[in-house]
């Protein structure tokens, strides 16, 4: 296997990762930076189902095909959030989400 | 010496990884907070290179290095002025966030370190562009075109549905902008 490294020395960099991306999640206020975490806590994700893939399954390509898939949903979903975000930054002249509570009521 | 060296990389990597990380979630600054997720994702197709899976890094790069971080700067040049700065989030709402995803680390990191993994030892398939294409496209056991075709529908919706949203409908540009205050 690969030099001295083992699986927990990943899994341990990508939930770290994950956590960071909640806290930007809950602590933001802006939309864009909130899509931000998303995208910092689907890549994390990433990084276990690739090395998943390397460390229990390397006669497989699961994690790897897992991978490329949440790849591209995570571009479309970017896609039709900031198409949402324009949106509402053409509605409400801001991102923010405290000025954004028209459905709230 | 090479067992080490990749130790080595994987740790300078790891780091990277986590401060820029750290820093994107903090930075006061949009654009810049927008610059330092570009440094995570490089470094994570890093990773990936790393494992030796060529394909997938440049898949990392391309799609979300090249393809999300412009289409999210694009955006915030569209939505914000450059230098804005945010205001910091409320004490409470800080520190409850912080207990909470602390807690969370705290429990998933204990799970993960007290799991015995067992690495397998069988002999690992090489990965390359011919074999995933294959695979990809293939409709036996190990095949994934049922979900190759899923994804290129949920693409094309993806697409046709952020047309629609971004559109600009008539009578858009005469809606007030305090009508959500004057509506509560």
């Amino acid at each position: 296997m690969m030099g001295g490294l083992a699986l927990q020395d990943f899994l341990v960099v990508s939930t770290s990762m994950f956590f960071i991306g909640i806290f930007g999640f809950l602590t933001r206020r802006n939309l864009i930076t909130i899509l931000m975490s998303v995208e910092l806590i689907l890549n994390s994700v990433n990084i276990n189902f690739v090395a998943f893939n390397y460390f229990l399954h390397p006669e497989a390509m699961h994690g790897i095909f897992f991978a490329i898939f949440v790849i591209a949903v995570a571009a479309a979903e970017a896609a039709v959030a900031i198409a949402i975000i324009i949106n509402i930054y053409r509605r409400f002249k801001s991102i923010n989400i405290e000025n954004v509570s028209e459905m709230k009521y | 010496m090479e067992i080490a060296a990749s130790k080595v990389i994987f740790y300078i990597i790891a780091a990277a990884i986590l401060f820029f990380a750290l820093l994107s979630v903090t930075s006061k600054r949009i654009l810049r907070a927008a610059t330092y997720l570009f440094i995570v994702l490089i470094s994570t197709a890093a990773l990936y290179f790393l494992l030796n899976y060529q394909f997938l890094g440049a898949v990392q790069i391309a799609l979300y290095a090249g393809g999300i971080v412009v289409m999210i700067i694009f955006s915030i040049l569209l939505t914000s002025h450059a230098g804005q700065k945010f205001e910091p989030v409320s004490r409470l709402k800080f520190f409850a966030s912080l207990l909470a995803v602390l807690v969370g680390w705290a429990l998933s990191l204990w799970v993960i370190l007290s799991h015995p993994f067992v690495a397998s030892s069988k002999e690992a398939v090489e990965v390359n562009m011919d074999s995933i294409g294959k695979a990809l496209l293939s409709y036996d056991r190990n095949g994934y075109v049922l979900v190759f075709e899923v994804i290129s529908i949920l693409l094309l919706a993806a697409m046709i549905g952020a047309i629609v949203i971004s559109k600009k409908q008539p009578g858009d540009g005469e809606t007030n902008p305090d009508n959500s205050k004057t509506s509560k």
